[in-house]
């Protein structure tokens, strides 16, 4: 059996601009990839393409083998599919709505079950407009969950969502992903897609920048580093002369040096900034970010670094 | 078509109508506070052969609720759906067009039988006694039903939320003027009747009026009239509903 879905030169244009400009990717079952991108990368508009909500200018797109489109009706017992911009009902409360979703199904998820897990039992009498941002996520999620799907689509589900509401989240998506569903996740959170993806791809301007396991990008990045924070003054110029290494100021009090974070550099560093009365902030040994990947990748597609 | 699915469809359609306070006082408390303060103050004129003003109202205000469920109630309630994102998310589950449109239907007229036991109970308390033939009304009634969803869903289907809001009120507003229902056509200037006459709503109050009254009578125009938008208005809201 090929991968659950499969997007192949994916071309889709909106009126004369082109949203997505040759996008091919796969997601196997039981994996989450997350489509990471700034805001207007195309995300949006491949997970429509997916799931048939928009043809293909040309390339193609397969679900679990099938036309979004052409076999839509085939496909959509098998889907679960989480909007941007929610969709709900919004005069309706959230058991209702897991309830109602839940009958389009054959074996769905209990709803009453599915309420506890996302942590609504306590707004069971709200209706959806008078849910908070993160509360009416983790219904939506919810309710692309309930029946089961073997592909599931997540479009932004993190936007808007605290701390606990995102713990929630990112557990849901493991638990599908882990009864075998591919999960494809889209986000412009940097940190939230590190932490869900087993793969993450890098979309920008309708093209795929990078693709990779987090760690098989972070290591692409710009090689090792120490990075720290401190308060008061840093010469930079005098440090990188000490330190034998480029130190520069990534922003406001945070550095960056070049060089491989070894016992002794680290030692060196500490010791000049006590020697200058500096306060440390924060201190990181290791590679780039992906964070930084992410940068170089879309400001070279600018034409240079920003 | 799955039934589980309808059963649910339908009774959230249904619960959601009647959770909306707005759409119940369109639909259930305009048409009984007309009915009851005109039958009592009688301020509007009646149309020639008619002695008792709610012989002329009871019928005109069942029409008006046709009109305010099936065009009103669920041209706004499908166009906020639309504008929400509901019915494309809809569109990614098994749930299926005919499914919903069956549910809006099978809505409606539960809200419509609501309307009418309520209507007719206050109308008989006011004095009404009504004769005729039932069941040619509850043809008349279908056939309304038809028509007036057809337009409230070419609005939605077509139009942004809001201008569907103020599009289904508006028009809501000029056809209580000129449908017959608590202002008599025949009291109408003779362009402004002819003009009337040419849309569902008089030729519902007509229809309604004629098979309520006895001896029954049937006026052929306000039929075909009635016949010709049940057919036209959903046709066309099929072909041109955008559903996102």
């Amino acid at each position: 059996m090929g991968p659950a879905v499969t997007v192949e030169d994916l071309v889709v244009r909106h009126g004369d601009t082109v949203a997505v400009d040759g996008v091919s990717f796969t997601v196997e079952a039981g994996e989450v990839v997350v489509l990471l991108g700034p805001n207007g990368a195309g995300k949006t508009t491949t997970v429509e393409t997916l799931q048939g909500l928009r043809r293909p200018d040309s390339g193609s797109v397969r679900v679990l083998g099938l036309d979004p489109v052409a076999e839509h009706g085939a496909l959509v017992s098998r889907l679960g599919v989480m909007p941007q911009r929610g969709g709900v009902y919004p005069g309706i409360r959230p058991l209702e709505a897991l309830v109602l979703f839940a009958a389009y199904f054959e074996d769905p998820v209990d709803p009453e079950e599915l309420l506890d897990r996302v942590g609504l039992r306590s707004v069971a009498r709200s209706t959806w407009r008078q849910l908070s941002g993160g509360e009416q996520q983790r219904l939506s999620l919810a309710l692309a969950l309930v029946g089961r799907p073997e592909v599931a689509f997540l479009d932004e589900p993190t936007s808007g969502v605290d701390v606990g509401g995102r713990a929630v989240l990112r557990s849901l998506v493991a638990d599908l992903a882990g009864a075998g569903a591919a999960v494809l996740l889209t986000t412009h959170e940097l940190d939230e897609g590190e932490r869900v993806a087993d793969r993450v791809v890098i979309i920008d301007r309708g093209r795929v920048r990078a693709e990779g396991r987090p760690s098989e990008l972070r290591s692409t990045g710009a090689g090792a580093e120490i990075r720290f924070a401190a308060s008061g003054d840093v010469d930079t110029a005098a440090l990188a002369a000490a330190l034998g290494a480029a130190v520069t100021e990534v922003s406001d009090g945070e550095y960056r040096v070049a060089t491989e974070a070894t016992p002794a550099t680290v030692a060196d560093l500490t010791a000049w900034l006590a020697e200058h009365d500096l306060v440390l902030g924060d201190l990181r040994a290791g590679r780039s970010s992906l964070e930084d990947v992410f940068l170089r990748l879309v400001g070279e597609a600018d034409g240079g670094p920003r | 078509m799955s039934t589980t699915a309808l059963a649910a469809q339908t009774r959230v359609e249904l619960l959601l109508t009647l959770r909306r306070g707005e759409s119940v006082l369109l639909t259930l408390g305009i048409p009984v506070l007309f009915l009851a303060f005109f039958s009592l103050v009688e301020v509007l004129p009646v149309p020639e052969g008619v002695d008792e003003p709610v012989d002329f109202l009871a019928p005109g205000v069942l029409a008006l609720a046709v009109m305010s469920s099936a065009m009103v109630s669920v041209g706004i309630a499908t166009g906020f759906e639309r504008a929400y994102g509901v019915l494309e998310r809809l569109g990614s589950t098994p749930l299926g067009r005919p499914t919903l449109v069956a549910a809006k239907i099978l809505s409606v007229l539960a809200v419509e039988a609501l309307q009418v036991v309520a209507l007719t109970l206050v109308a008989v308390a006011l004095g009404w006694r009504p004769g005729g033939n039932p069941l040619l009304a509850l043809v008349a009634v279908a056939l309304a039903t038809s028509a007036f969803a057809g337009l409230g869903l070419l609005m939605a289907g077509t139009l942004r939320g809001e201008v569907t809001l103020a599009a289904a009120n508006g028009i809501y507003l000029v056809l209580l003027l000129l449908g017959g229902m608590v202002f008599p056509l025949d009291r109408l200037p003779g362009a402004l009747e002819a003009l009337a006459r040419i849309f569902p709503a008089a030729a519902l109050s007509e229809a309604l009026g004629g098979a309520l009254a006895s001896p029954v009578q049937a006026p052929a125009g306000a039929w075909a009239v009635l016949l010709g938008w049940a057919l036209v208005a959903p046709a066309v809201a099929a072909w041109r509903f955008r559903w996102r």
